[in-house]
């Protein structure tokens, strides 16, 4: 079990470090232009631009204002419970940072080990662009970062699309790792192209009321702070795990 | 502090063989332990979960909405 727990302390680090560093970055990055496109999302449903802010504050409204901001809310939020914007949008959009910071943390660091262990910093920031690769750049070639309002597919679909998409990416990068035979490196490829073949799930219509020059200043911050936060995690997973499991 | 630790081996090519059941039941369960959590935040149906990591999912570009 001590295996194990130093696999968890190393994850819960450097998920947690990285987790912090992504919420601030992602703070000024991408935070700003969701914000901006749920006045696009807002304003298409012919309410006002204020009406966000009315819709987060169920708890002191009248039952007037309640039930206008339930009529002119098109935002998908739904009926339930939502952070109000500020501080506490932003808190729990730390906290989601850091726990799936140490989650993916605990996938990139069990799948070195399977391969023998992160030999440092430096083949950390490897396996790092390798979890971007698999997490990010791989199922966003199909199902792009989207803004809300923006036209979609229907969730489910999505969602199974998008984690088979990630495991064929992690099962090819780790063919291509492991073995130098030209059927694995064939069978990687196949692995890497064939989710895009059978199509991710594409909406009706891409009609929506996102300008098309915010979403893809979008695109952009989103890939580059995800980046980021891959190299980063990877780095930290690699300096800690020669302190925790490599030197134990 | 542990008996498991190992050395880096080269180029890490042929590491996997050195995989052992006594490395590779803890290796499995930290995956699952991963799955369970990024699944958990990213995936969520729950609306008030769903919320709650809004901006998150977004950043991120797990499908959402």
């Amino acid at each position: 079990m001590d295996y194990f727990r130093n696999i968890v302390i190393v994850a819960a680090i450097a998920g947690a470090i990285a987790g912090l560093g992504m919420t601030v970055v992602q703070h000024f990055a991408t935070v700003p232009l969701i914000l901006q496109a749920e006045v696009f999302e807002e304003q298409s449903s012919g309410a006002p631009a204020e009406a966000p802010a009315v819709a987060h504050e169920h708890a002191d409204a009248t039952a007037a204002q309640d039930t206008a901001a339930h009529d002119t809310a098109a935002h998908d939020h739904g009926e339930g419970w939502a952070p109000s914007d500020g501080i506490e949008r932003t808190g729990f959009t730390l906290a989601a940072n850091v726990i799936t910071g140490i989650g993916f943390a605990l996938l990139l660091v069990a799948a070195s080990e399977l391969f023998g262990g992160l030999g440092g910093w430096h083949q950390g920031v490897f396996w790092g662009l390798a979890g971007f690769i698999a997490f990010t750049l791989a199922p966003g070639l199909g199902l792009p970062p989207e803004l809300p309002a923006m036209p979609a597919a229907e969730l489910a679909s999505r969602q199974v699309w998008w984690v088979g998409t990630v495991v064929s990416a992690g099962v090819a990068l780790g063919l291509l790792f492991h073995s130098r035979s030209l059927v694995s490196v064939v069978a990687a490829i196949v692995l890497l192209v064939a989710p895009h073949i059978i199509g991710a799930p594409q909406p009706v219509s891409h009609e929506s009321p996102i300008p098309e020059g915010l979403h893809h200043s979008f695109v952009v911050a989103m890939a580059v702070t995800t980046l980021l936060f891959w190299v980063f995690l990877g780095g930290l997973a690699g300096f800690f795990r020669e302190r925790f499991i490599h030197a134990a | 502090m542990n008996t498991y630790s190992i050395k880096p081996e080269g180029d890490g090519i042929n590491a996997a063989a050195a995989l052992t059941s006594s490395r590779a039941v803890p290796i499995f369960m930290a995956g699952l332990l991963g799955i369970f959590i990024v699944g958990n935040v990213g995936f969520s149906h729950i609306e008030a979960v769903h919320n709650a990591a809004h901006d998150y999912r977004h950043s991120m570009a797990f499908p959402c909405h």
